[in-house]
């Protein structure tokens, strides 16, 4: 690395996930010059994520790349399980068309596998990869950035894309993102869990090389958050993402509710036998469109991905990897088409549907702000499931009889169910 | 083995890769403002569990099992973490899974 103008790069892509390969991809393939800074070993070293990757977007990225990309599972079935105390339900959503032909609509994948993989890709692409390389700020000259300094040395660009992750130390540096309030995260843990194919796929049902992905309400002692479980080829990533500002001073962990998790009749049957090979931390953005700062970029500096806040989390699915891949791209067509950058990249944003993307979710997080949906909800559904099988000498009480019994006993009148049914009826 | 294994945190954190930077935490705290919060809200949302009181009633943490997620930092309203980076290039976890 050196200070001098003239050994300049096009430009500087800082962290190496998918926003930021899928950039350094692109720029690359348009025959800028470009470095990918990544301060882990390897690209995907610092990585975690649930572990479920949109297809489309890696097809966004090039046609052809998805069918390359070692993927754990192609998802076939789509599983809801709703907990309460020992009790569980599921909803299991198997079968039904692809939306790309030929191609599973989204898959696992573990990332230090995968994120090495793709940062191939951009090195091929003509991107170089500098790994081992923590970038500790930003060079501004004239109110322009100009450049990154890492270790004592200085390395300069035309353009600096942020894509260094949810805790985005260099879009805070250039003043465009302020502190992450804990009301807008969650903290998320994952153990991954060695198992054979074979077991797995006889567990979840499935065929050779095809997966679950299953969401989990009730799992979080009450704190905002949910579970997660999905299935990787030798493996299945099991983690709890819950508030922050929910478990501060409440005496709960999310660590102990993972824990429970795994001893949860509802799943310790699907994990049982395994062996955890690893264990994970990751914060969730989950303030949606509302967190992406009303600027992205500034002279010579361009954030995306999860620093730009695009993840949504919608319950019953999460997006963080397929919106990063968009972004990234954006950010590459941003820079390539010259001007002014904000411009460039709100428009590019715009072409790829991103932004219409996560305006078009914004009713979830009203929803997802209910309280009752973690604390009384998934008894009430539990109740109401449990009560159609119960069977014994009695005359069966009517229906609507069971539902005010329902009601009574897990708190709730029957007028703020209404008010938020109403609540989800507007935010779907 | 048919049973589901129960971890503590510090078996978790065993199954991980570390390469710990011994000459210099990424995370610095001071002691005497921790003293001041009466929340210490780090201590229950630390996924490693990193953040101690000690009998003294003296704040602790240990750089060493970091996960570097960042939680720590944004629930910190008190000041006491007076530095949140990253590990310097290439140290840190490892993460082979990911």
């Amino acid at each position: 690395m050196t200070g001098a103008a003239e050994d300049a790069v096009d430009v500087i892509v800082v962290g190496a996930g998918p926003a930021g390969i899928a950039c350094a991809f692109r720029l690359a393939r348009a025959g800028r010059t470009v470095v990918l800074v990544e301060r882990g070993t390897s690209a995907g070293s610092k990585n975690v994520s649930g572990g479920r990757l949109y297809t489309y977007a890696l097809e966004a990225v090039e046609a052809g790349l998805a069918a390359q990309a070692p993927w754990e599972r192609s998802v076939v079935r789509e599983q809801v399980m709703v907990m309460d105390g020992e009790r569980s339900l599921t909803v299991s959503l198997a079968g039904g068309p692809a939306s790309t032909p030929g191609l599973p609509t989204s898959v696992t994948v573990l990332r230090a596998r995968f994120d090495e993989w793709f940062a191939g890709k951009a090195e091929e692409a003509g991107a170089l990869l500098a790994t081992g390389i923590m970038v500790d700020s930003l060079i501004e000259e004239g109110g322009r950035i100009v450049g990154i300094r890492a270790g004592g040395e200085e390395m300069r660009a035309g353009v600096v894309v942020a894509a260094d992750g949810v805790s985005s130390v260099l879009a805070r540096a250039a003043g465009l993102v302020g502190e992450l309030s804990a009301e807008a995260v969650g903290v998320g843990v994952k153990e991954v869990i060695a198992l054979d194919a074979s077991v797995i796929e006889d567990r979840f049902a499935v065929g050779q090389g095809e997966g679950a992905a299953t969401l989990m309400l009730g799992c979080t002692d009450g704190v905002h958050g949910g579970g997660f479980l999905y299935t990787n080829a030798a493996s299945v990533s099991l983690g709890v993402v819950a508030s922050p500002a929910g478990l501060s001073g409440s005496g709960r962990t999310v660590h102990e509710m993972l824990q429970a998790l795994k001893g949860h009749p509802g799943v310790r049957p699907l994990i049982a036998g395994g062996h955890t090979l690893e264990y994970a931390a990751h914060l969730v953005r989950e303030d949606g469109w509302r967190g992406v700062p009303r600027r992205l970029t500034r002279e010579g500096f361009l954030v995306t991905g999860e620093a730009a806040g695009f993840v949504l989390n919608l319950g019953y699915t999460v997006r963080g990897m397929d919106l990063a891949l968009l972004s990234g791209i954006a950010a590459a067509e941003a820079i390539v088409a010259g001007g002014d950058l904000e411009h460039a990249y709100r428009a590019a944003l715009g072409r790829s549907g991103l932004s219409a993307t996560m305006r078009a979710v914004r009713g979830y997080d009203d929803l997802l702000q209910i309280p009752r949906l973690y604390r009384m909800y998934p008894g009430l559904a539990l109740d109401l499931a449990g009560s159609i099988f119960e069977v014994g000498p009695e005359v069966p009480r009517p229906v609507r009889r069971r539902v005010h019994a329902a009601l009574r006993a897990n708190h709730l009148p029957l007028r703020t169910v209404l008010r938020d049914g109403l609540v989800g009826v507007r935010s779907v | 083995m048919s049973t589901v294994e129960r971890l503590t945190v510090p078996d978790l954190l065993g199954r991980n890769t570390y390469e710990v930077d011994e000459v210099e935490a990424h995370i610095a705290i001071d002691a005497a403002v921790c003293a001041t919060c009466a929340e210490k809200p780090c201590i229950s949302v630390c996924p490693a569990q990193l953040y101690a009181v000690a009998p003294d009633g003296v704040v602790t943490f240990d750089h060493a099992g970091c996960l570097e997620c960042g939680t720590c930092r944004i629930v910190c309203v008190t000041g006491g973490i007076v530095r949140w980076t990253y590990p310097r290039g290439s140290y840190g976890v490892r993460y082979r899974q990911g």
